[in-house]
């Protein structure tokens, strides 16, 4: 039976490894620094060339890293249980594909960093409202409209970003696929994802029980006493506020929002009480790991994130998926 | 002679779906302690009406009142404190306990950041007990059988602890003995707690057996209500199903065959 104790034991310790985490974001790279002088370089002014890589470059990098890996991973732990498809994930509602056609204008156009993050931003929204109004159309909204709804409207975006990139000009390329994949590198402004990320979180706790009856069926949640549809237009709006806050941020990372929610419903069973802040931990967690390996194990090249988060996901996913839950079969 | 209002009441309702008419100027007022039948073919609506009465669907015309209040003024976890549905299809997306599961129906006693307590887990466990379901709690729901599942359901149903059962077949799935079972189970809430049920079925003789009222809903969206013994006979069922029946009388209980 879930208990609030368990779940305050388990969210104390991811706790930990995001600390330890950032902590080895913080260490590592082209100047090494010991963990005594990452503290005296964060809590203090001075430590020389480590201070200011640490204080300037790795911390704002990784904390945005936590944030967006945080976002991604709520976002998809919400889109589970509202869309009852343990298939989907932040992306799978055409938010990011609505943010990628807005950023390859915005590169096209030849825009500066904050002009990409505005136009992703817009596109992101963009087609959160077009999902919506069209999934709303007859006022039934039912999961498989919404998702096909989606799928489709992702699938146009996707369309439209292949045009973009077949017409762009040879120097843009690499800068438009790298945003595509995912990047962190462009990352010195955690403030914003992080705001989001606490904001979606804060929102979504008191409703965590009654997303654990939406999970079994609407009108069962009806029946017991949740307002289903608003409900469900609120998870609808948060989740997609969530995605396109990370993808602005980070491009389009892959797996953390399909994975994450996953693991840690093998892990800890499937009460979003626990599931909502554990799923922001070890999302959160897990990129910045995954950032710190992409740029530090073929440096001074840096890998697209995307494909270290894929690369680590896999794997452990599939080793949870393997082992037999005690006492559940 | 009771001021308390009926637990159910429903107003002049006509219910529609997909073009076809389930009924029209329906009066229907359901109190506590009573058990009512609705019978009819498949397709007569007699799963939309029933969530028409647990208000998932708004009805086409009429007013439908919980304890003398609509479900407007209700709000859903008032409604679910005196009403409880229990479905016909249930899917479970993601695995869970059964124990788990029974305990989504405390949902509407606990307040927003209650957890389960070891007194909510009680009512569970007796809730599955009652429904043969004692050494499951720790089994995940998607390795149980149609039959479990629905005893499941039931289960859970009795967790949530409604004073009114609104119940779309709830003997679907289930062997003989657990058949009887169930409806025992429900004839128990209803005399020792004065719950109310309200049951859609597919067997006359089983209806005659455990419910007083009977509503019947033909196909051209006339419906009949009455007592079981006035309404359920040979000759309403033979044009209720468009065949013609025998009626075999065993002991007080009356059964109906197929001619």
């Amino acid at each position: 039976m879930p208990t609030r104790r368990r779940a305050l034991l388990i969210l104390v310790a991811l706790a930990g490894l995001a600390v330890l985490s950032v902590l080895l974001a913080l260490m590592v790279g082209s100047v090494r620094v010991a963990p005594a002088e990452v503290f005296s370089t964060l809590f203090g002014e001075g430590g020389g060339v480590a201070g200011e890589v640490v204080r300037n470059l790795r911390l704002p990098r990784a904390l945005a890293g936590f944030a967006c890996g945080g976002l991604l991973a709520l976002a998809g732990a919400l889109l589970q249980v509202l869309l009852r498809n343990p298939l989907a994930d932040p992306y799978v509602l055409g938010i990011s594909g609505g943010a990628g056609v807005g950023a390859m204008l915005a590169i096209l156009f030849g825009l500066s960093a904050a002009g990409i993050n505005g136009f992703a931003f817009a596109g992101a929204l963009a087609a959160m409202f077009v999902v919506f109004g069209l999934a709303h159309g007859d006022g039934s909204w039912t999961q498989t409209r919404l998702l096909l709804t989606g799928v489709i409207v992702a699938a146009g975006c996707g369309a439209a970003v292949a045009l973009m990139l077949s017409i762009a000009p040879e120097h843009k390329l690499r800068g438009m696929l790298f945003w595509l994949m995912g990047d962190l590198s462009q990352s010195n402004d955690p403030q914003l994802a992080l705001g989001v990320l606490t904001a979606v979180l804060l929102i979504s706790l008191p409703f965590a029980r009654e997303l654990n009856l939406l999970a079994r069926g609407a009108d069962t949640a009806q029946t017991l006493g949740v307002a289903a549809g608003r409900l469900r237009r609120g998870v609808y709006v948060a989740a997609s506020i969530a995605t396109a806050a990370a993808v602005t941020h980070a491009g389009s990372i892959g797996f953390i929002g399909l994975i994450v929610p996953h693991l840690v419903r093998l892990a800890t069973g499937n009460d979003q009480r626990l599931l909502l802040p554990a799923s922001v931990l070890a999302g959160g967690s897990l990129l910045v790991v995954a950032d710190t390996l992409a740029r530090t194990v073929v440096a001074p090249l840096q890998l697209p994130v995307g494909v270290l988060t894929a690369l680590i996901g896999v794997p452990v996913f599939l080793f949870l998926l393997t082992r037999d839950p005690q006492g559940r079969r | 002679m009771t001021a308390t209002p009926p637990l159910l009441e429903a107003n002049r309702l006509a219910v529609a779906i997909g073009g076809k008419q389930v009924c029209r100027d329906l009066d229907l007022s359901v109190h506590a302690g009573e058990r009512i039948a609705i019978l009819g073919r498949n397709g007569a609506g007699k799963s939309t009406l029933l969530s028409v009465l647990a208000g998932l669907r708004a009805p086409q015309a009429g007013e439908l009142r919980l304890g003398g209040a609509t479900y407007a003024a209700l709000g859903p976890r008032a409604a679910a404190r005196i009403r409880g549905w229990l479905p016909q299809a249930r899917s479970d997306a993601f695995s869970s306990t059964v124990l788990e599961t029974a305990l989504i129906g405390r949902h509407p006693h606990l307040a927003r950041w209650d957890w389960e307590s070891e007194n909510d887990a009680r009512i569970a466990r007796a809730a599955l007990a009652a429904a043969g379901l004692a050494g499951f709690e720790q089994r995940d729901v998607q390795t149980l059988s149609g039959g479990e599942r629905q005893r499941l359901a039931i289960a859970t149903l009795l967790t949530q602890a409604p004073r009114l059962f609104l119940l779309d077949e709830p003997i679907a799935h289930l062997d003989l003995n657990h058949q009887i079972a169930a409806l025992d189970l429900f004839a128990a809430r209803s005399r020792e707690e004065g719950a109310a049920c309200v049951m859609v079925l597919h067997e006359p003789g089983l209806a005659v057996r455990f419910c007083e009222r009977a509503l019947l809903l033909f196909d051209d969206g006339s419906t009949t209500l009455g007592a079981i013994d006035e309404v359920v006979t040979v000759d309403t069922l033979a044009r209720l199903y468009a065949h013609p029946l025998r009626e075999i009388r065993d002991g007080g209980q009356r059964w109906f065959i197929p001619a």
